[in-house]
């Protein structure tokens, strides 16, 4: 059985896109066989992020409006195997996905893949909701930062009325990954700590990303930022999918390294 | 205490203001998430009701609705003037 998973935030710009990018790779790396679908229906860019972009031909609401088929329309990594994107529409509008539409191409893609990871566009209305309504698990992406915290806790709200397994009594597996964290704004009483966010949200903890330079090199080169070995982000997104696969692992990349005692005194 | 101090204690520093303010805003969303739907309309019109007869400040109406397993219990406080 395929498991579908939706990475989500409400808030947009937290790192949605660049988590579904990190986690697909990972999870394909692992051996599973997974899929990535870019939800940003009109806002197309998880094929940057993947860097794929060159070679779209069709797109996810082709596929809806039986124009290609998922084998004409898939995009098959270039580095990993058993890693396939299907790219967004950049020209139509999230009023081209319907949910008899959307349950059609996820029953498909069940049918070869292990993971189905779906990249929802911010927001919490429609297009939103069509990429977190069939999901097995979600991923809650979340900035410690008091609007990006209150949206995510809005789109569990949804997740737990709105989903198809809450309309059937059912829980999603809600998973929270703290994004952009900067241990040395936290030590300094000036960003919300993991322990502050978690005892908000109340959900377990799946990850937490460092703030870090090499996921803007990662997206400049369109390789996912989990390939980058020296990186921390990197480093941090592989020990996510370690968690997501029900392996334990302790966090790393929580405090900062220590300063001296001058770049204190100055404030560097 | 020193000025250095301060800062590495972190009281008042704006990260706890930060989740204070979280706290209090999430819980006021969940509680209105798993209201009915008829909840603010019949609270206003309670509240018209009793403005009829005494002049009340808004500021002054507290609505909670407690949700147990088999029933909820439906609260309405107001302060009346002298
Ligand atoms: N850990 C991080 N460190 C530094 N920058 C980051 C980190 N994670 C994400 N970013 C940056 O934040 C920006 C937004 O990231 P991303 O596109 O993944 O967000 P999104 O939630 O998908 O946005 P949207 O809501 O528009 O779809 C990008 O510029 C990205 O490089
Ligand atoms: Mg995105």
């Amino acid at each position: 059985m395929a498991k579908i998973i939706v990475v989500t935030s409400g808030k947009g710009g937290v790192g949605k896109t660049t988590t579904s990018a990190a986690i697909g790779t990972g999870l394909a790396l692992t051996g599973k066989k997974t899929v990535i679908i870019d939800f940003d229906v009109g806002l197309r860019n998880l094929d940057l992020i993947m860097g794929c972009e060159r070679r779209v031909v069709y797109d996810f609401v082709n596929v809806l409006n039986n124009e290609a088929n998922l084998s004409q329309t898939l995009i098959k990594d270039k580095r990993v195997n058993n890693l396939f994107v299907l790219p967004a529409s950049q020209t139509r509008d999230k009023d081209s996905l319907t949910l008899e539409g959307v349950e059609r191409v996820l029953n498909e893609l069940a049918e070869t893949f292990d993971y189905i990871i779906c990249d929802s566009p911010a927001g919490i209305e429609k297009g939103a909701q069509m990429a977190l309504y069939f999901a097995d698990e979600a991923i809650i992406v979340t900035n410690p930062e008091v609007s990006s915290v209150r949206d995510s806790d809005r789109i569990l709200g949804i997740l737990q009325s709105k989903s198809r397994h809450a309309e059937n009594g059912a829980m999603v597996k809600e998973h929270l990954l703290i994004t952009r964290y900067n241990p040395a704004r936290v030590a300094d009483g000036e960003m919300l700590s993991v322990s502050d966010v978690e005892e908000i949200l109340a959900i377990p903890l799946i990850g937490v990303i460092p703030e870090s330079e090499s996921v803007l090199k990662a997206s400049n080169q369109g390789v996912p930022v989990i390939h980058d070995e020296e990186s921390d982000a990197g480093n941090a997104y592989i020990d996510a999918v370690k968690r997501l696969l029900g392996e334990e692992v302790d966090f790393r990349f929580l405090t900062a390294p220590k300063k001296g005692i001058l770049k204190r005194l100055i404030g560097a | 205490m020193s000025f250095i101090d301060y800062f590495r204690e972190g009281k008042n520093n704006s990260a706890s203001v930060a989740k204070e303010r979280l706290r209090i805003i999430v819980a006021h969303e969940r509680g209105q998430r798993n209201q009915p739907d008829y909840l603010p309309a019949m609270q206003q019109e309670i509240i018209e009701v009793i403005k009829k007869y005494v002049s009340i400040n808004d500021e002054e109406i507290h609505v909670t609705l407690d949700k147990t397993d088999d029933h909820s219990v439906f609260e309405l406080n107001v302060i009346l003037p002298g």
